[in-house]
């Protein structure tokens, strides 16, 4: 489980900029479909990439993340349509009721490790799908909160050549910056020395524990965190999706979320964004040749769980590594 | 809020609460054990009910509307689903065992996935239905309440499983043998008990009791896509509220959780599924081992 140690040839090469730069250039291709799966998947990857605060930093596994991400759809949706804000504070509104929700549950959560943290995660999680099921006059209940107004993109005119193109690729550019400024944040969370006790945490809590480190309070915040971060790409989705739907907070959701991070792995910073796309992709490709998607990806991770341990970012890092050394020798 | 007095309203919220409670106790009881013996917690263990009740209903097809024709569905499912639990241990779940509990969950999940689309694509996706055997669907009438025959005999079949497994567990010599694997894998196999057989053993049984739970709850609700998915967060509570890999827990916990169902109803009708949450964290936030569990390390 070693993270992967690039070269110092690789290194030179700014590749998060080179990634980003990638991003920005698929509207140019024209097409409304390709817009359209690019921005899902950078809300997808800015989602997993919060959960993976919790389970690759920290070690711990959250299965209801989805509610963080449900909370902020639901309070950026509510906040624009019922209340009349603008776009950007109730985007902002919408992370800070995923953090609050989050602190509220993690306080409890945090007390419990291993596969009780799991279940209690899971259980607050349920505890939120069944209030926005059931809150017909705040949620719209089963029903779900449909006709989530888009953010007003006028200032955009006057950027040469984006000014000029079509609502669903500025609302791309829209999602593509501020979910490259909400994973660059969560990257220098985890590269600070805040992260680094995070894995300390990771490897050995009790150990962590010893040396004075405060493992639970270190576990409520990233854990507070991660609902943040969640709720802030909840509030993006909601909007992409046109509606908000109670499904958002269901367990498969945190389900599909976890598999997205596990199989880009976990172990490296861009390994659940890598899955979030991987995931996005083989669905659509897959769904275009039959209905029985899910069957597939169970097949898919089966073939994981016996072939690649580390996720698909971990083999790739484990060829990288291997090219480069035979490079290096010659 | 006259209702709350009327003893003929509570009598019949009792029934239809002990009822679901007897029903996920079938369920919930082979979850907890394969979670107290294995340590795994088999999200997959909904979709063997699932393949339980579409087993069933495709042998009543064939075995015809008659109360042996039932028996025979059930057996048939049952042994059906024992069968497909023992191919999943020995040539998938075996492997799982050392992995960290994320892949464990994961790999269940995955089988989850795998299940409900075979299912789909065997069995298609419009809901089916299995008439109550002619012997049980009769009905007796007590203080005004109707008492239909096949939820007596669902009331009767919980409390009669459990005793089943507590004869098996206290008072045989597998029954050591499987608490002592609960206790320490290793020791047991150094001692010189083949564990993985065990271990096989305990899913197959676990399977059957699935599969068997499927096949009765078919006469009353619908066989449809998507049962998998619905009875295992209920099973879910259950265990956890009565404790992970405990029988008596399981039982305390399927009563708690229907009788909160039916009566949770008169206290606040749309947010009776809310509640069962609220006693899961509750209970997960004071003792997270359940109400009778034991720690797990």
């Amino acid at each position: 489980m070693t993270p992967a140690m690039p070269t110092a040839s690789a290194r030179r090469i700014p590749w998060t900029f080179v990634l980003f730069l990638v991003a920005a250039a698929i509207p140019a291709l024209g097409s409304r479909y390709y817009t359209f799966l690019a921005t899902d998947i950078v809300i997808f990857a800015m989602f997993a990439t919060s959960l993976n605060l919790l389970l690759g930093v920290t070690g711990l596994v959250p299965f209801g993340h989805a509610a963080y991400f449900g909370v902020g759809a639901y309070v950026c949706a509510i906040f624009m349509k019922d209340l009349g804000l603008p776009f950007l504070p109730a985007w902002l509104m919408g992370g800070l009721g995923g953090a609050l929700f989050a602190a509220i549950f993690g306080f409890f959560c945090v007390r419990l490790t291993s596969v009780y943290f799991s279940m209690l995660t899971m259980a607050f999680a349920q505890i939120v799908w069944a209030i926005c099921f059931k809150w017909n006059d705040v949620t719209g209940g089963e029903q779900g909160y449909p006709n989530v107004p888009m953010p007003s993109l006028a200032w955009m005119e006057w950027i040469p050549w984006i000014g000029g193109l079509r609502t669903d690729q500025k609302f791309f550019y829209l999602t593509l910056i501020l979910a490259a400024l909400s994973i660059a944040a969560m990257r220098r969370i985890v590269h600070s020395p805040f992260g680094r006790v995070l894995t300390t945490i990771r490897d050995n809590a009790e150990r962590a524990q010893f040396i004075g480190i405060n493992v639970r309070l270190y576990r409520l915040i990233v854990f507070t965190l991660a609902g943040g971060f969640a709720g802030l790409a909840g509030g993006l989705f909601g909007i992409f999706n046109r509606g908000v739907f109670p499904d958002f907070c269901y367990w498969p959701k945190s389900a599909e979320v976890l598999i997205m991070t596990i199989l880009g792995g976990i172990h490296n910073f861009w390994g659940p964004s890598l899955g979030a796309a991987l995931l996005i992709l083989l669905n659509q490709y897959i769904v275009s040749y039959t209905e029985f998607w899910p069957f597939v990806l169970g097949l898919i991770l089966l073939v994981l769980l016996f072939a690649f341990p580390g996720g698909v970012a971990g083999a790739v890092s484990a060829l990288a590594r291997r090219a480069f050394s035979f490079i290096a020798k010659g | 809020m006259s209702e709350l007095l009327d003893p003929v309203f509570l009598l019949g919220q009792l029934r239809s609460g002990l009822t679901t409670a007897m029903f996920l106790f079938l369920i919930a009881s082979g979850l907890s054990l394969i979670f107290g013996v294995l340590k795994i917690i088999n999200f997959a263990h909904g979709s063997l009910y699932m393949i339980g009740a579409y087993i069933a209903w495709n042998m009543t097809l064939v075995l015809g509307r008659t109360s042996l024709g039932f028996l025979g569905a059930v057996v048939v499912a049952s042994l059906g689903v024992a069968a497909l639990g023992f191919l999943v241990e020995r040539f998938l779940l075996r492997f799982m065992y050392r992995r960290e509990e994320l892949y464990q969950l994961l790999f269940t999940y995955a089988l989850v996935l795998i299940f409900s689309d075979a299912c789909k694509f065997i069995w298609g996706t419009q809901p089916h239905s299995v008439s109550r055997p002619p012997l049980l669907s009769g009905s007796f009438d007590l203080l005004g309440v109707r008492f239909p025959h096949y939820d007596i005999f669902i009331i009767l079949l919980g409390p009669i499983i459990a005793f089943g497994f507590w004869v098996l567990l206290n008072r045989t010599s597998y029954g050591r043998i499987i608490r002592a694997a609960a206790l320490d894998r290793e020791m047991l196999g150094a001692l010189g008990t083949n564990v993985s057989w065990l271990y096989t053993g305990m899913f197959v049984l676990a399977s059957f009791l699935a599969g068997l739970s499927g096949a009765l709850v078919s006469p009353i609700k619908s066989v449809v896509p998507g049962m998998d998915v619905e009875i295992i967060i209920e099973a879910f509570i259950v265990v956890v509220i009565g404790g992970l890999g405990s029988l008596w827990g399981t039982l305390l916990g399927s009563l708690i959780y229907g009788l909160t169902l039916a009566f949770g109803i008169l206290i606040f009708p749309r947010f009776s599924i809310f509640a069962a949450f609220v006693i899961m964290a509750a209970v997960l936030i004071v003792r997270p081992w359940g109400l009778m569990g034991r720690p797990v390390k």
